[in-house]
């Protein structure tokens, strides 16, 4: 009997074969012990490969990723209105659309780079971390939402060990910005920086960015855009901006 | 027609090929996310009656190639280590091949080769299917699946030392 065709052997090793092809194959193997052994080991290689990589089904979907199918999903109607908008106004002025990628640059230079910038001013800063303190958080949040004309809430990220020690009001590229600072207790400190973002920015997924060394996750949720800095490793201060998230998401409803 | 929340469904197999293919969490998450990205800006685009997984897994196979074209003067960042604490405990459950071998090894293939097992293997794509998502025709599919079946057990085997990304590694026995 001739050697099976290369797709019949691969087929046999996964599993693909009619059984009478099967058959053919396996007689031929009998003959073959060198063939035999071979195939023996890709199929262990298949065995373990899956063993290697299912378990990650089994995980929980990180937020982030949910998040963008979620986020996209729900704001159809206002993104095909702005398609148009922007349409027209191409049209009109005889424009080409401005892409994805121009809004994401545009983030990294209103958001990111000036929360990168005040965080490494004032999370050293000893003395005055903060301008004030988080016993007056309620004056805090109405002073800085009056400010930056849009609710401002510093989120609770007491579960993950970090504590609010409070807030100041920063220059932002155009308008007020914000920025709360937060501590563990090993002293180590992050910093959420808040703006108001134009009415017509679309909410976005986590995303994140590297200033110069320092972990910054950005995020645009309705009117705001927050950008947590942190010298963290990368997958605790993601953890820390999904915490943010969820409550500032759970106050906002209160 | 599918709804776009049902991508949802999708995200656990999409992270993982993504995390076998980077072996890397953050790389493949970021990579599911690019794509989710994607997919949703070029839903309407998606026949009615094709297979919405094969579809996704092609969208992802192309960023993740356009990806490495433009970042190939990076050094790449797919390290073994991020998935090793995981493989120890289970390689007590006495399978065949050593686990953490078998990763290490994976990563010492070619992209096209880990691509193509990783596919039938893991994702249990038909080589049809196989041929779609990789954009080249079955034939290449089944040869550059016998080349990766190949160099993976010669590599276990010890014929072929680890090279991975240029630090020499022992294969441990």
């Amino acid at each position: 009997m001739n050697r099976p065709a290369e797709e019949d052997i691969h087929a046999y090793v996964d599993g693909r074969l009619a059984s009478d092809d099967r058959e053919r194959v396996e007689y031929w193997l009998q003959n073959h012990p060198k063939e035999a052994e071979q195939i023996a080991h890709w199929q262990q290689q298949t065995t373990g490969l899956r063993l290697l990589f299912n378990p990650v089904v089994e995980e929980s979907v990180p937020d982030r990723l949910s998040r963008v199918a979620r986020v996209s999903a729900t704001n159809i109607p206002w993104r095909i209105a702005a398609a148009v908008a922007w349409l027209s106004l191409g049209l009109v002025l005889g424009y080409g659309l401005h892409g994805k990628s121009s809004s994401q640059d545009s983030f990294l230079t209103t958001l990111v780079h000036p929360a990168a910038i005040a965080h490494v001013v004032y999370s050293p800063e000893v003395r005055h971390p903060v301008e004030v303190g988080a016993e007056q958080q309620a004056h805090l949040a109405q002073w800085l939402s009056k400010r930056l004309g849009t609710p401002v809430l510093a989120p609770d990220l007491q579960s993950a060990g970090f504590q609010l020690l409070g807030g100041r009001l920063l220059p932002g590229d155009a308008t007020a910005a914000a920025q709360f600072m937060y501590q563990d207790g090993s002293g180590r400190r992050v910093t959420l920086y808040v703006r108001k973002e134009a009415s017509g920015n679309r909410d976005t997924a986590f995303r994140y960015a590297d200033e110069k060394g320092l972990a910054v996750f950005y995020w645009v949720d309705g009117q705001a855009g927050y950008a947590l800095s942190g010298d963290l490793p990368r997958q605790e201060l993601l953890h820390l901006a999904e915490l943010s998230y969820r409550s500032l998401e759970q106050q906002s409803q209160r | 027609m599918l709804s776009r929340e049902a991508i949802l469904d999708h995200l656990p197999r999409l992270r993982r090929y993504a995390r076998a293919l980077t072996g890397d969490r953050f790389a493949a998450d970021d990579l599911v996310q690019d794509t989710v990205e994607r997919a949703l800006s070029r839903w309407a685009l998606l026949r009615p009656g094709s297979n919405p997984q094969v579809w996704l897994l092609t969208l992802m196979h192309n960023h993740f190639v356009n990806q490495k074209r433009s970042a190939r003067e990076r050094l790449e960042q797919t390290t073994v280590d991020g998935i090793l604490p995981e493989l120890e405990v289970r390689s007590e459950q006495g399978d065949g091949l050593a686990l953490q071998d078998l990763a290490a090894a994976l990563y010492c293939l070619s992209e096209e080769h880990r691509s193509v097992l990783l596919l039938v293997a893991v994702e249990e794509m038909t080589y049809e299917e196989c041929a779609r998502i990789l954009g080249v025709p079955i034939g290449t599919v089944m040869s550059r699946l016998t080349r990766a079946r190949q160099k993976l057990a010669r590599i276990l085997a010890g014929e072929e030392s680890l090279d991975v990304k240029g630090v020499k590694l022992e294969v441990v026995k």
